[in-house]
């Protein structure tokens, strides 16, 4: 016995494989969505990683630092370097803003870090770390900065030293890295017209511009123009200490949060992301009945252009079976070419997205799968028509 | 009497007191009032008579695609349908024992002229080689060999028909039904059909019952059925030689 529907596919295979490019532009969609969500938990994953911490502490009660914003003091990184169990102990900002280069502006979250402290940038693609206290950045490779650019962060110009990868946050927006002290800066900074009316506002208060206590205006608007909070304090825990442990005993000293690795996972992707994978879940139910949808009409059609074939099929003694598998394995075919044009077309455009998208071998199995399923389906409508068709109309009237 | 498969071919057809309604009670039509009918192997014959006097219901009878009401049906020498009776696998008996030609060819666009023919014995379940070789000889019969792996829609409307009978005789059934095969055709096409049809009844001894309008094909029956009000009466034909 021959293939009925493999003739057929290859008979009209114009449309078979306009249709299937259709459809596969459609499944590659959806393979990106996945690779989407798969991405921002990698991206997740990867940041924790490269910060090289084994605990995050923040302010109490907040989810902090990427989650929530937390503020700390930057003194308060000495009392738990104190600590039993802990190695390093280093404070880090972050701070989401525009950072300009030449016309252009890049939103970026910029970092403040102490180097060779955790939180330092993970390993470089090209250049070197930071080496002087001041004024020098290192970019994650999104930003399209190069080494020896010049950028600009508030009012400050910093020279790009060094180039690290896979450095975003969970927002996406690439990091960049500059030392502590000009983060701090940086996050608390005024423009000058806002120095000289808090200034102002100084003088004209009768509690702060004593007569009688020379100084205390002029240490408090110095007071003012400086930060002395951070929003994080990285914690490397000593060899052989069990981080759990050490975040307990952090916890219970003072007023503070720590957390592990696990639970910082745990905040980032099902706090954060949580939203992000509803959406993409739910555009992927979209996409299945879309495709769905499309296969069905498809194999239809194409079954009610062969109704008067399918009678004659029937009238000489060719089996229910026989036809509908015939149909089946016609949209089976669709989806397969379908599938191979999206997963190519995934595989092409995945780079060209401003976001990490991770297509995982697995995704793509499971992709599989259920396109099957939905084609199989999608065919039971055009089956069904088929088998309805009386052998007797070959015949006419 | 042996009834069994390849035995049959040489029986022919014959049908008795073949009865068919339609619908019932105050909208019942009856098509077929108790027609006689018996057609010998290696015999032609036409089946003629005006619109709605019940041609295409014996057909569909005939056929095994729709059932009589009453009456008796013998294919092949084994009883196919007997006081409301009938055998119990309809598809295969249509399979194996009755060729069908169509008034269009209704060759299937996709297979190639030669799986046209040779999807009857690979349905009956022959090898693809040996039902490829059966096509062969069969489109060799029917003159259009040279056209073996052309795509159905490329030949001729004579030559699709000519397929199409090719495609009837594939598995060598007792009774070819032709429904108005001639009548797409040209006078001197159609009569090239007929003088196959005369052929292959010959030649396979098989029994084949046209249908048809055609007062150009009308003289080269022997005998025929002139069916009117659902009752069949049979004459004789001149039985011309076509040329
Ligand atoms: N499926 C059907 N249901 C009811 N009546 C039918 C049906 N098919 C045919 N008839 C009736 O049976 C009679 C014979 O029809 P038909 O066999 O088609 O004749 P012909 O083919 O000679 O024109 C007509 O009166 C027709 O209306
Ligand atoms: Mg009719």
């Amino acid at each position: 016995m021959i293939s009925l529907a493999g003739r057929d596919i290859l008979h009209s295979w114009s449309k078979f494989v306009l249709t299937g490019l259709g459809l596969g532009l459609l499944i590659g969609a959806t393979l990106t969505m996945a690779g989407v969500y798969r991405g921002m938990v990698d991206d997740a994953e990867v940041l924790l990683q490269n910060s090289g911490a084994d605990l995050w502490v923040v302010q109490k009660d907040t989810l902090g630092p990427y989650a929530e914003p937390s503020s700390l003091p930057d003194d308060l990184y000495r009392g738990i370097l104190a600590l039993p169990g802990v190695a390093q102990a280093a404070n880090v900002t972050y701070l989401t803003m525009q950072v300009r280069k030449g016309d252009t502006d890049v939103r970026a979250m910029v970092v403040g870090f102490k180097p060779g402290q955790p939180g330092a940038p993970g390993f470089l693609t090209s250049g070197r770390q930071i080496t002087r206290s001041h004024y020098e950045a290192v970019a994650d490779q999104m930003t399209r900065f190069k080494v020896g650019d010049r950028i600009r962060i508030r009012r400050q110009d910093y020279t790009v030293v060094g180039i690290t990868r896979r450095m975003v946050s969970s927002g996406g927006d690439p990091m960049v890295f500059i030392p502590l002290k000009d983060a701090q800066e940086a996050q608390f900074l005024k423009d000058n017209d806002a120095i000289v009316a808090g200034r102002a506002r100084n003088a004209a208060n009768p509690a702060l511009n004593r007569p009688g206590v020379p100084g205390l205006l002029d240490a408090i608007n110095a007071s003012q123009t400086s930060n002395h909070s951070v929003n994080a304090v990285l914690v490397k825990v000593a060899e052989g200490q069990d981080p759990t442990t050490v975040a307990q005993t952090i916890r219970r000293w003072k007023h503070l949060q720590a957390y592990d690795r696990k639970e910082m996972e745990d905040i980032l992707i099902a706090k954060l992301i949580a939203t992000a994978a509803k959406q993409i879940g739910m555009f992927l139910a979209i996409l299945a009945i879309v495709s769905a949808a499309i296969v069905a009409f498809i194999i239809y059609t194409l079954t009610l252009g062969k109704i008067r074939e399918i009678a004659v099929l029937k009238l000489i003694g060719t089996q229910n079976r026989t036809i509908a598998s015939m149909i089946l394995q016609q949209a089976l075919g669709l989806g397969v070419i379908g599938f191979l044009v999206g997963k190519v077309a995934a595989t092409l455009w995945a780079p060209a997205f401003p976001k990490y998208v991770l297509l995982l071998p697995g995704d793509a199995v499971w992709g599989f799968i259920i396109m099957m399923a939905v084609c199989a389906l999608a065919s039971t409508v055009a089956i069904r028509a088929a088998l309805n068709v009386d052998p007797a109309t070959a015949i006419g009237g | 009497m042996d009834q069994g498969p390849g035995q049959g071919q040489g029986q022919g057809i014959r049908i008795e007191g073949l009865w068919k309604r339609y619908g019932e009670g105050d909208a019942a039509v009856d098509a077929l009032k108790g027609v006689d009918m018996t057609v010998a192997p290696g015999e032609v014959v036409g089946l003629i008579g005006p619109s709605g006097s019940g041609k295409t219901t014996l057909l569909k009878c005939l056929g095994a695609v729709i059932e009589p009401t009453r009456g008796r049906m013998i294919l092949g020498g084994e009883v196919i349908y007997d006081a409301g009776w009938k055998i119990k696998d309809l598809r295969t008996l249509r399979r194996d024992r009755i060729g069908f030609v169509f008034q269009a060819p209704y060759l299937i666009p996709f297979l190639d002229v030669t799986d046209n023919v040779a999807l009857l014995p690979m349905l009956a379940g022959h090898p693809n080689d040996q039902a490829r070789e059966r096509a062969r000889e069969l489109l060799q019969a029917m003159d259009v060999s040279h056209r073996a792996q052309a795509e159905p829609s490329t030949l001729s409307g004579g030559e699709q028909q000519r397929v199409a009978i090719a495609r009837a005789l594939a598995n060598r059934p007792p009774v070819i039904l032709a429904d108005e095969p001639t009548a797409p055709l040209d006078s001197e096409r159609a009569l090239t059909v007929m003088r196959i049809l005369h052929d292959m009844a010959h030649q396979y001894q098989t029994a084949i019952i046209v249908v048809t309008h055609d007062e150009k094909i009308i003289p080269t029956f022997k005998r025929i059925y002139r069916i009117r009000d659902g009752q069949t009466f049979e004459e004789a034909g001149e039985g011309r030689e076509i040329a």
